[in-house]
């Protein structure tokens, strides 16, 4: 039965990458990015269950915690052009 | 001096329940971390309202329930939506008034329009929120007047 | 008593598994980016939402439900950031709204 879930989580992971595949505009990559980073956050923990060893779930916290960073970083990166800088000095400075 | 101690004794609690081993050495290591974190936290200097908003307490336990309810007849709109051979989707953006008056009631607000699929907040310009909506019924304003009310309860604590 | 926890926990991540195959579909289906990320927040909501309800119940009172709960705590405060986030990016990199009726002012 986890076998099976796992399945249908590896389904949808393959049709988020077929969005990042077929793009078209680089914001559609990242969303499916973001998507299949979701996904295995998922497979991560049903996996863990399918061994019986649940001490997988402290790597699928860590990977939530990178794949959310990742694409702040990422759209950040699109917007400023920089990772340095503050997006919007005005607001940033309280 | 509250926030950060309070701060500090969630920091813990959180290792506590993350760890699952009970030694000395390693309850050791829990304390120090939370307060390598806790100081850490001072001198980015945001340990305030925001950052620890003790204020909110138990309400927040109210509040979540009826996000999560929210959430879930949403999401059974969206799918139909998605499932219709014919998509009927009709795109829209509106702009609302937020009547919350600090920013993280805004900021709690804005997020869970986002949260609930069908309306994601794309700006905040003061007090008035831009939202993208999938269809018209999305944002025919009763959910939304709900949801501002009781945010602004959550946030001002009645 | 077991049964039931049982059922229900299948229940739950056979629930979980069709809104995010479903997320997954609108995500291929939609017509431009930000129609597409209601469907993606479906699949990060309600699917990752059920999902780890159903595993919560199969492992009962102990550590791992409190760290699964933790999990889906997490991805409910960062996705509506990164959403949020995904659709400010689109707009000021002028991706133009598919097929928006203006209410007010042009964005």
């Amino acid at each position: 039965m986890y076998v099976a879930a796992a399945a249908g989580i590896i389904l949808s992971m393959v049709l988020a990458m077929l969005r990042a595949l077929l793009g078209p505009t680089v914001y559609d990559r990242v969303l499916a990015l973001n998507m299949f980073g979701t996904k295995t956050v998922l497979l991560i923990a049903v996996l863990g269950f399918l061994d019986g060893r649940p001490d997988f779930l402290d790597l699928a916290i860590v990977y939530a915690l990178i794949n959310f960073i990742g694409t702040i970083a990422v759209l950040k990166l699109f917007e400023v052009g920089d990772l340095g800088r503050a997006s919007d000095p005005g607001e940033g400075s309280a | 001096m509250v926030r950060a101690f309070s701060l500090g004794v969630m920091l813990f609690g959180v290792w506590l329940l993350l760890s699952g081993h009970y030694t000395p050495l390693l309850l050791g290591f829990g304390v120090g971390s939370s307060i390598l974190v806790v100081l850490i936290a001072m001198r980015m200097d945001v340990v305030d309202h925001e950052g620890v908003p003790l204020y909110l307490g138990p309400r927040v336990l109210a509040y979540i329930p009826w996000l999560l309810l929210e959430i879930l007849r949403a999401n059974i709109i969206v799918a139909r939506i998605i499932l219709h051979p014919a998509l009927p989707i009709s795109p829209i953006m509106v702009h609302f008034q937020a009547s919350q008056k600090t920013d993280l009631g805004r900021a709690i607000y804005a997020n869970s329009i986002t949260l609930t699929p069908g309306t994601i907040t794309t700006g905040v310009e003061g007090s008035e929120l831009e939202i993208h909506a999938l269809t018209w019924a999305d944002v025919d304003g009763r959910e939304e007047d709900e949801m501002d009310r009781r945010v602004t309860r959550l946030e001002q604590g009645i | 008593m077991e049964l039931v926890l049982d059922i229900l926990s299948w229940a739950a991540i056979v629930g979980g598994l069709f809104f995010m195959v479903v997320g997954a579909v609108g995500v291929l289906r939609m017509p431009d980016v930000y129609t597409r990320l209601h469907a993606a927040g479906m699949t990060d909501t309600m699917g990752a939402g059920l999902i780890l309800i159903g595993l919560t119940l199969q492992a009962g009172p102990t550590l791992v439900a409190v760290r699964l709960m933790l999990v889906w705590a997490f991805l409910l405060f960062t996705n509506p950031i990164s959403t949020h986030a995904l659709a400010r990016a689109a707009l000021s990199g002028g991706v133009r709204p598919f097929r928006v009726d203006m209410k007010g002012e042009q964005p």
